[in-house]
């Protein structure tokens, strides 16, 4: 029974392991100097385990009475946290050496809070739900401070944490409402209670309060406060790592949680979700006009993207979650070329992120510049690029799903964002002469930085075989 | 007699103290991590009276991973708090301001 249960969440607990393996290790040992090796293996371990998760398991299994799902929906997410996850440490590792911030805490917090991302995807139980949001979270509050000698640095970990805090307090109280109506913590037990399509009042509480605690936790509108702030104090490594694998495992979990608990009551949240989802993509895309800080505009630009996803959850539909997964997708692939390009950029030796800076940088880098023009044009959703098939995915779910008034708010909120992405690509290619940034040394950087516009660009043909997997996981998911 | 309602009613009105907390004070961050103790404390009421009402368990294990976690928590937030402290000086709320928003 329990060695049953324990090779069902056999990757989450060899990635734990290692973790604190090298925890000690790394105490015992050199500290700081063994950073390098613990980031290659690290990413090689996550890597692997995407490989082991995605193409060497089927089926749907049930672990510890149902408190774990691993189903194709979990594995979906996990593979895309797991991968992502890796890219953002080996890129990091040249940035972090040269900004004199090597230390063997960064890819430690990274494990634990995958393995947190990994539990959430998986959970079938309001403790699992619970107890994975905070392993996840927790790591995440030190990993915004991890610059402790600076002030923005633990500021963006104190607001980080506060009002992280406060999501998972929101998220708390939901839970235990929803426990007292229903009388289980069974994801499977709850949706068994609102089976006649009609929920009690104390249940639909309970799911109004989960709903604001995962709303904090995908920084959606009118919850997204802390993100522009974190995402600019903490260091552009953790930037990058916040902006991408948290933002999918929230956002399956979003989903776990609204039709694994909630499903037979598609009518109480879908209109609460649409109104989240409005609320982000038009905020998004207005406040991020007036930012000069890169990392503030992505911040902006993260939660317009977080509001097309919801907008997939909100139809409510089969076809919603796969077109919110593959929207996850593009967006992470999105994301990680931009921070591959703004963890490069530096002048006379330092990390700089005003947007001012890249006025004629396509003179300097013609390359680096065309690709950030095709990934630019990508976040827009510009046609030929494959971020404009994402935002098509979920404006065809809200359309299916009736939800004509909410594809029509998206597509004007798009046409809105697309300004900032655009006038970044006139200052690369129209700006006015400036004294040039330092010429970028990484290849791991540029490798992350042309892949990711490469598939943009040849995605295109078949969306990378994506849509098949999105469709299966979808299927898990809602039946 | 002291029923089901009287234990949601504390904990109803805990929750929205510990809520006020976080946006009402003005003074000092420790306050604030008093008012996020006090959230969860009130989710914990909520938990253990329902599990009692309902004759089940789990609400109660429910409380135990509640307890550990809000252990964990309050040190990192206090160890965040400390390294902001040494950084900035203050732990006054309107202090936190590097960045605007």
């Amino acid at each position: 029974m329990i060695a049953t249960d324990i090779a069902a969440i056999l990757p989450e607990v060899i990635l734990a392991v290692l973790a604190m393996g090298a925890l000690l290790g790394a105490v015992y040992t050199g500290g700081d100097r063994t950073t390098p090796l613990l980031i290659w293996s690290a990413a090689l371990v996550m890597v692997a385990l995407g490989v082991w998760i995605g193409f060497g398991m089927s089926g749907t299994r049930t672990a510890f009475g149902g408190a774990f799902i691993n189903d194709g929906f979990a594995r979906f997410a996990k593979v895309a946290v797991l991968w992502s996850a890796a890219v953002v440490l080996l890129m990091s590792l040249d940035y972090l050496s040269r900004c004199d911030l090597l230390r063997f805490e960064f890819p430690l917090l990274v494990a634990l809070a995958v393995v947190g991302m990994m539990m959430m995807v998986s959970a079938g139980d309001l403790m699992a739900l619970y107890m994975g949001l905070e392993l996840q979270s927790l790591a995440l509050y030190v990993a915004a401070s991890l610059r402790r000698d600076s002030v923005k640095s633990t500021e963006a970990g104190l607001k980080y944490f506060v009002l992280g805090a406060l999501g998972s307090g929101l998220l708390l109280y939901g839970c235990s409402l929803a426990y007292g109506f229903a009388g289980t913590t069974q994801f499977s037990g709850i949706i068994a209670t609102a089976q006649d399509g009609h929920v009690g009042i104390g249940l639909l509480f309970g799911l109004v309060f989960i709903i604001t605690g995962l709303a904090f936790k995908v920084s959606a509108v009118p919850f997204h406060m802390w993100t522009p702030d974190v995402y600019e104090g903490a260091p552009t490594p953790v930037t990058a790592f916040f902006a991408t694998a948290p933002k999918m495992a929230a956002m399956a979990l979003f989903a776990r949680v609204m039709h694994d608990a909630f499903g037979a009551a598609v009518a109480d949240w879908s209109g609460i979700i649409a109104l989240l989802s409005v609320g982000s993509m038009f905020l998004g895309a207005v406040a991020a006009i007036g930012q000069r800080d890169i990392k503030r505009l992505m911040a902006y630009s993260s939660i317009a993207h977080m509001g097309f996803a919801l907008m997939g959850l909100a139809a409510g539909t089969g076809f919603g979650v796969q077109a919110m997964l593959i929207y996850m997708a593009i967006y992470l692939a999105m994301s990680l070329g931009v921070f591959a390009f703004i963890l490069s950029l530096e002048r006379d030796g330092r990390p700089v992120t005003d947007i001012g800076n890249l006025h004629q940088y396509s003179r300097q880098q013609p390359l680096r510049a065309l690709c950030m023009l095709v990934l630019l044009f990508s976040l827009a959703g510009v046609p030929p690029m494959v971020g404009f098939f994402g935002k098509f995915y979920v404006l065809r779910a809200a359309v299916e799903a009736d939800m004509i008034w909410l594809a029509v708010a998206g597509v004007i909120a798009s046409v809105i964002g697309a300004f900032y992405y655009l006038r970044i690509v006139y200052f690369m290619y129209f700006g006015e002469e400036r004294e040039p940034l330092d010429p970028p040394a990484s290849t791991v950087q540029w490798a992350v930085l042309v892949a990711s516009a490469a598939v943009m660009v040849f995605g295109v043909v078949n969306l990378l075989g994506i849509e098949g997997p999105a469709a299966m996981a979808a299927e898990a998911l809602v039946r | 007699m002291i029923g089901l309602e009287h234990y949601l009613s504390v904990a109803a009105a805990l929750f929205v103290i510990g809520i006020f907390g976080l946006f009402l004070n003005r003074k000092n961050i420790i306050v604030l991590l008093m008012s996020i103790e006090l959230i969860l404390l009130a989710v914990n009421i909520n938990f253990v009276a329902f599990s009692a009402y309902l004759g089940d368990l789990a609400g109660q294990v429910f409380t135990f991973f509640v307890l550990t976690v809000a252990a964990a928590e309050a040190a990192i937030g206090l160890a965040i708090l400390v390294c902001f402290f040494r950084n900035r000086g203050t732990i006054a709320v309107e202090d936190v301001n590097m960045m605007k928003g």
